[in-house]
């Protein structure tokens, strides 16, 4: 398990990356990365889950810090390369309304 | 080339003329070399075997043995060693000179003696002496690097084919032809049985052949045989092995592959094809051919974030048969170099002959088309029987033994306070349900609900956490530094039990997965997702897991949790 971020050529996006698995045990890690980011606001984040395989509700609760870190309802959040089975549990958690799911 | 730094040491000189002797042995002195004398050819011989010089001249005329007879001895004493030998000869007549020269000496030096054409003769013949001996030193390295070469090809060629063919390859329904070009064959021909019952082949054809092509087929073989015996699904298996080849394989080489998985029971048969050419399935009824062709890029070329592993779905009856071949068929030369071409092939097949005739045809075709011509390709052709369904059954339990996958289990693990404060049981637990066959593809799914379930008995039994701590932002950070900090005082008598029962079903499992704390309970929070979502950062885990499991039941006072979480095998 680790998470990395990279911010945009033109600082305006920054993403973040999990690989592996994505729950409590990564949220200092997951946090620091758009903490730490010293950015031009507003700035659009994305969340690249291509490697990552496992996924619980506390990742999703992890996800909502991000939205209101974010500026909440203004926020822009892009979950991206989700495979079939987390896409599943953000529809259960009706997240398709709050984040970009892709 | 360095430059002439060879010099003779010692010289031989066999002359019967004491006269002659002494006053080549005074030139050659004064040029700075040793001398060794010999009075005929008899003594000349002797001489040379004990004082053993690097440069011999031969008086032609001499008693006891001829300076031609001399030279043969000579020469045939020094082997592979280059002697120089040179006659000294007053002869002028040319038949003579040409006689000397052809029985075995080098160049002949005519009396009276001039010592700059001597020296510059020395000179001459020790750059020839010098170069043979370059010359002789290479060979027996190269034949001693040869010898080596085969020696390992061997040793490796045993360890190959026990890797290459260590699985079903003698079903009765499996009829194959592989020829190799070298030891190793660029060709590799993979097929078992995996515990779920189906027939998973693999024909891959690397670039290149011999021994390059052979230390790709290592890793894939092993992990096919591996993953195919612990009942890993046909798109896991070639996801891994793009992945390893990618990573391992140096740019260029690559893997055309085409991989079936046949299932006896489904009467179906899953296919992936990645740059061989088109596969067939043989229609037993009409004797008619279905061409399958490659839509996706070679084996190794993609990373695997890019690779497909969808396989395309067909229908299959008793008596269909699946035909498959390298391009090594079409790409057969005769020994004009024309190739044996798709069009000779499609015809084969249309003839509406029997299998295995076609089969045959094929092979004995590619075989005449070829004739006496070099191959430069690896030919491999294979024919898999669709079997009836009694045959088929005794197929299938080829893979369910002895392969010890687990089937029906129950397990009880219990961790205590001193475990809970520092070990995290999600990977062992998945590592476990990974033994059951077809249960690992829906790992994903059983972290989330093992997940919940765990994490539930520990924040809200052990900790006695109250989830309305996560009301906000600031509260869903203050709720995992609490958790952290209960995890780390954690009186000791405090545990979780997590029990687990696995039955095999129809086309898959249940698992009952039931989790008790030594917590007071809990009460599940009324506030599941309502439709304030936004500003909720708890309350998802228990949709989560109504959602994924066939049952959940929470018996009060909530400190005993059973969800039974069923799964069905990958189509």
């Amino acid at each position: 398990m680790s998470i990395s971020s990279s911010m945009s050529a033109d600082g305006k996006t920054l993403t973040i990356a999990v690989d592996g698995r994505f729950d409590a045990s990564s949220l200092d890690e997951f946090r620091s990365c758009y903490e730490g980011a010293v950015c031009e606001s507003p700035i659009s984040f994305n969340v690249d889950l291509r490697k990552a395989e496992y996924l619980d509700s506390s990742a999703l609760g992890m996800l909502l810090v991000l939205r209101d870190y974010a500026g909440g309802e203004s926020a822009t959040i892009t979950i991206s390369h989700c495979s079939p089975e987390v896409k599943k549990i953000f529809a259960i958690s009706s997240f398709e309304k709050l984040f970009t799911i892709q | 080339m360095s430059k002439v730094s060879y010099r003779p040491s010692k010289i031989l000189i066999a002359d019967d003329s004491p006269a002659d002797r002494l006053i080549l042995q005074s030139m050659l002195q004064r040029l700075g070399y040793v001398v060794v004398l010999a009075e005929d050819g008899v003594q000349a011989v002797e001489k040379f075997l004990s004082e053993k010089p690097e440069f011999v001249f031969l008086d032609v005329i001499m008693p006891n043995m001829d300076g031609v007879e001399t030279a043969i001895q000579i020469k045939e004493k020094a082997g592979d060693d280059f002697i120089p030998v040179i006659y000294l000869t007053s002869l002028a007549d040319a038949p003579s000179l040409a006689r000397c020269l052809s029985a075995g000496g080098d160049d002949f030096l005519s009396k009276p003696y001039n010592p700059i054409v001597i020296e510059a003769k020395i000179k001459a013949f020790s750059r020839m002496r010098e170069m043979n001996q370059t010359l002789a030193l290479q060979k027996n390295l190269i034949e001693k690097n040869n010898r080596h070469l085969i020696q390992e090809q061997n040793v490796a060629k045993q360890v190959f084919d026990k890797i290459a063919h260590a699985g079903s390859l003698k079903l009765p329904i499996i009829r194959y032809y592989m020829s190799a070009l070298a030891v190793f064959n660029g060709d590799v021909l993979l097929a078992d049985v995996s515990p779920t019952g189906s027939l998973m082949v693999l024909l891959g054809d690397f670039t290149g052949h011999g021994l390059p092509a052979a230390i790709g087929s290592m890793p894939l073989a092993s992990i096919f045989y591996g993953m195919v015996n612990k009942g890993f699904g046909m798109s896991e298996i070639l996801r891994e092995i793009n992945n390893r080849l990618n990573q391992t394989l140096p740019m260029g080489l690559f893997c055309c592959a085409t991989c079936f998985d046949i299932s006896f029971r489904k009467q179906r048969v899953l296919v992936w094809s990645g740059g061989l050419p088109d596969s067939a399935i043989y229609r037993g009824a009409t004797r008619t051919f279905e061409r399958i062709t490659s839509k996706n890029l070679p084996l190794a070329i993609l990373a695997n974030r890019d690779f497909k592993a969808e396989p395309v779905r067909f229908e299959l009856s008793a008596g269909d048969h699946i035909l498959l071949w390298s391009d090594g068929i079409q790409e057969a030369r005769d020994r004009q170099g024309k190739m044996f071409g798709e069009q000779r092939l499609t015809s084969i097949l249309e003839r509406g002959l029997e299998a295995s005739a076609v089969f045959d045809d094929i092979i004995g075709e590619v075989q005449a088309h070829i004739g006496e011509g070099e191959r430069d390709d690896d030919v491999s052709l294979v024919d898999i029987t669709f079997p009836d369904a009694e045959l088929g059954a005794q197929m299938e339990k080829k893979g369910s033994k002895g392969r010890g996958c687990l089937q029906d289990w129950s397990l009880n693990f219990r961790l205590e306070s001193s475990s809970l404060r520092v070990f995290d049981p999600m990977p062992l637990l998945l590592h476990i349900t990974s033994e059951v066959p077809g249960l690992r593809q829906s790992n994903s799914l059983l972290f989330t609900v093992l997940s919940e379930l765990f994490n539930n008995a520990v924040e809200h039994g052990v900790l006695g956490l109250q989830s309305s701590i996560k009301q906000s932002a600031a509260g869903f950070s203050e709720y995992y530094r609490l958790r952290k900090e209960g995890l780390e005082n954690l009186p000791l008598g405090s545990w979780v039990m997590l029990e687990f029962e696995h039955g095999v079903k129809h086309n898959g499992g249940l698992l009952t997965i039931r989790v008790r704390d030594s917590g007071d309970g809990f009460h599940p929070t009324n506030k599941t997702t309502s439709g304030d979502t936004q500003h909720v950062y708890h309350g998802r885990g228990l949709t989560l897991l109504r959602t994924m499991c066939e049952s959940l039941v929470i018996t009060p006072p909530g400190n005993c949790v059973e969800a039974q979480f069923r799964w069905l095998h990958e189509e």
